[in-house]
């Protein structure tokens, strides 16, 4: 009789194939259609300064994690590249190769690692970054290049504001909606498709949509939270377009402008730092839809997709407490 | 339109490589231990001793008390020993050990395979009969049939749900049971339909079982009350508690059982045997138990006396092979591992499991990225997460505020979680120190 020495452990003893790497690649690979026409109308730019800020966001996390916290390298989770992905996403495309870095740098380290790196982290890293970058630096983050088919030159093109700051400073001088967009070399489907200036990531709803549409079918995001983002930009400015047509812009154009689908499909997705439930994450989504708004339409920036993500993300842990799933067999508990 | 339970669930992988098998006879075995304590409850008292000679069928251990089992002798011989023998908990517990010789059964049992359909016992003699035969629940629980049965005073049930879902990846022995016993299972539901005065039945079957869903359909056709429910696949529909949201709508309260809803749930394993006890007067001493694995030679479904060796049952089906990692008794969601294969087939033994080397292995645990796939898939509406995090801080109070005793342990959470995170393994630390906290406060 051979002796058979058995493994033991507890249920279950099946798993299923998804794990935190596929989850990741999967998000990079949303991510490549709206890089592919940020690359089409921004040329060399966008292609260095995604490759600075990815690389930078690899080697911060690679050293932080060696030489600081002394643990086991997760630099190939992806978690890293999505980072860095996001955060040249949300720059112009010829933002100067240093201040990438020193972005990256505060997304990476003070964004992730100085929580405990993935998983920890309250807000969102690639906006920590962002915003640290936005504020330290505001005329080279607000001076984006028009767009030119496929430059690669690798002379900048002349620089322009965006839709939404053009609009933003005419409104506030008090001129009409309907001239001020009369006025804009962008139509509607010109916006939907790309063809405007802008953050790397943000220009093409198209493309955006269609990685938001891929990570919903691969289970990685739920509808729950851009649907109530977006809804609430639509009924939120709606309602202030319905007001006064010629005063504020119209819903469509807020959505179709800066950040919001950005923001919306990979950004308020963001499975570490967006609610736990369905329920949680509509009432995340509207608090950004609505915190947008107020900054875009009263505030002093013209966008405020960055600041209020981040600021929902800081009440994360107050939804998850105050909106848990459906328990089952409460409702009779109770009513008895 | 196949019904479900509309919260959580996982789909993992069926294997259902057993499937379609026809049950066969196991050999006799040369030795049977038999435990006396095979189901929840109070241990049965031996009431046999060393050298006496029994049958097929003969009481060896009483029932000792309300929630208890009587426990019959599988095979006829001589009592060897009554020693401490381990079974599938890993513990040694008591057991009648026999020497097998022939196989005489008792006169009492009816051996032929003639169908009867008369049911002649009123509904109380039905509820002895089944207490007598010592039939416990054969779905894996081991809960005694006879205390489902005896409803509470003021409780009443109007449909009896009969589980014929198997949702455990693997098993086939209640799918090959209802494809050779049809009749038979129709019988026994009329049976408990009759012992519980209800009129109305409904057996569920998931519809990865489509030739049984037919088969089925096809015999409860010329009975009134009787009605097949198609199930989409989904684990853990053979949950109690799932089964009846799914078939019926109704909703079991938190710490409830399924008579709080007029219910009462019996799995086809258990219809059987109450078919054989009431019309055979067969007491439980054998069960249908599917041997499989994907290195197995010939995986198959048995017919097995209790108290046979599992090794004898891994054997008949070719042997253990070279690479197998883990085996256990059960299905690969709720089934237990074993450390040998030398312990005997209980009442509550659905099936063993070979797993392979490379899949026994865990993987490596990685940091929560609060994905919330473990919140989705939880069929109860609990946050798996949230009650590892609790219990990794050892504060039972919010476990159990956080409702971690409605934890069913089917699994769902830790099969599904990306960075394979041991979430049932806390949640089992916390239900067990919950449980121990609560008697501490009753002494």
């Amino acid at each position: 009789m051979s002796t058979n020495f058995f493994t033991l452990a507890h249920s279950p003893h099946d798993y299923s194939d998804s794990s935190v790497k596929k989850i990741m690649y999967g998000v990079i690979l949303a991510m490549i259609p709206a890089l592919a026409v940020s690359i089409y109308y921004f040329g060399l730019g966008a292609i260095k300064v995604t490759l600075i800020a990815v690389v930078s966001a690899l080697i911060f996390e690679w050293l932080i994690q060696k030489f600081l916290i002394k643990g086991k390298t997760t630099v190939f989770d992806g978690s890293a590249i999505i980072t860095g992905m996001l955060l040249a996403f949300n720059v112009p495309s010829n933002l100067p190769w240093w201040i990438i870095i020193i972005g990256s740098l505060v997304a990476i380290g003070i964004g992730k690692m100085s929580f405990g790196g993935l998983g920890n982290n309250p807000f969102n890293p690639a906006l920590v970054g962002r915003v640290f970058m936005l504020i330290s630096f505001p005329v080279q983050m607000t001076s984006w290049p028009k767009i030119s088919i496929l430059n690669f030159s690798g002379i900048d093109a002349e620089t322009g504001a965006t839709p939404l700051a053009i609009i933003k400073e005419g409104l506030a001088k008090g001129d009409k909606f309907s001239d001020l967009m009369s006025n804009l070399p962008t139509s509607y489907s010109d916006m939907f498709l790309g063809q405007m200036g802008g953050s790397l990531g943000e220009i093409s709803a198209a493309a955006i949509i269609l990685g938001g549409l891929y990570m919903l079918f691969r289970k990685i995001i739920t509808w729950h939270t851009p649907v109530a983002m977006i809804g609430s930009i639509a009924i939120f400015t709606g309602i202030l377009y319905g007001i006064n047509p010629e005063q504020y812009a119209d819903p469509c154009f807020h959505i179709l402008t800066g950040g919001v689908l950005l923001g919306a499909i990979f950004m308020a997705t963001d499975m570490v730092t967006s609610p736990m439930t369905g329920k949680g994450m509509l009432i995340f989504g509207v608090g950004i839809g609505v915190i947008t708004v107020l900054i875009r339409v009263f505030g002093v920036y013209p966008e405020g997709v960055s600041f209020a993500i981040l600021i929902m993300n800081a009440f994360v842990p107050l939804i998850n407490k105050g909106f848990k799933p459906k328990r089952f067999g409460e409702k009779i508990n109770s009513k008895q | 339109m196949a019904k479900t339970f509309p919260k959580g669930g996982v789909h993992p992988s069926e294997n259902k490589i057993s499937a379609g098998k026809a049950i066969e006879v196991l050999a006799l075995p040369k030795i049977v231990s038999i435990p006396i304590s095979q189901h929840i409850g109070a241990p049965a008292s031996p009431v046999v001793e060393k050298g006496d000679k029994i049958k097929v069928g003969t009481l060896i251990a009483k029932s000792s008390g309300f929630v208890s089992a009587n426990i019959y002798s599988s095979v006829s011989g001589t009592v060897a020993k009554i020693d401490n023998v381990m079974d599938s908990s890993g513990y040694k517990r008591t057991s009648v050990i026999i020497n097998v010789e022939g196989d005489e059964w008792e006169e009492s049992i009816e051996r032929s395979t003639n169908i009867q359909k008369q049911i002649n016992l009123n509904s109380e003699e039905i509820i002895n009969k089944i207490l007598e035969a010592g039939i416990v629940g054969l779905g894996g629980a081991t809960f005694p049939t006879h205390v489902k049965l005896s409803l509470p005073k003021g409780k009443k049930a109007d449909v009896l749900i009969i589980n014929g879902v198997e949702c455990e990846p693997y098993l086939t022995s209640d799918h090959q049971l209802m494809m050779e016993k049809g009749d038979e299972l129709i019988i026994g539901t009329k049976i408990l339909m009759k012992a519980l005065n209800v009129d109305k039945a409904i057996i569920g079957i998931e519809n990865n079982k489509p030739d049984a869903i037919k088969y089925m359909q096809k015999l409860a056709d010329n009975r009134l009350g009787i009605e097949i429910v198609k199930l989409k696949v989904q684990y853990p529909q053979g949950g109690e508690k799932q089964l009846i949201k799914a078939c019926i709508k109704r909703e079991v309260p938190s710490g409830g059982l399924p008579i709080d809803v007029g219910t009462v749930v019996h799995n086809v394993g258990t219809v059987y045997a109450v078919y054989e006890a009431v019309q055979k007067n067969k007491p439980l001493f054998e069960r249908i138990v599917t041997v499989t694995g994907k290195s197995l030679v010939r995986p198959s479904n048995f017919l097995v006396r209790i108290g046979t060796s599992v090794r004898q049952l891994i054997e008949a089906a070719g042997g253990l092979p070279e690479d197998t990692g883990k085996v256990i008794s059960g299905g690969p969601m709720m089934g237990k591992a074993l450390n040998t294969i030398d312990i005997p087939v209980t009442k509550g033994t659905s099936g063993i499991l070979i797993i392979n080397k490379k899949e026994a292995k865990r993987y490596e645990i990685q940091n929560c990225i609060r994905c919330a796939k473990c919140v989705s898939v939880c069929p109860m509406g609990l946050e798996p997460y949230l009650l590892m995090q609790h219990a990794e801080k050892s504060d039972w109070e919010m476990l159990e505020k956080e409702r971690a005793l409605d934890c069913m342990e089917c699994g769902s959470c830790s099969y599904t979680c990306p960075s394979k995170r041991p979430l049932l393994d806390y949640i089992r630390l916390g239900k067990s120190n919950i449980m121990r906290i609560k008697r501490e406060k009753q002494k």
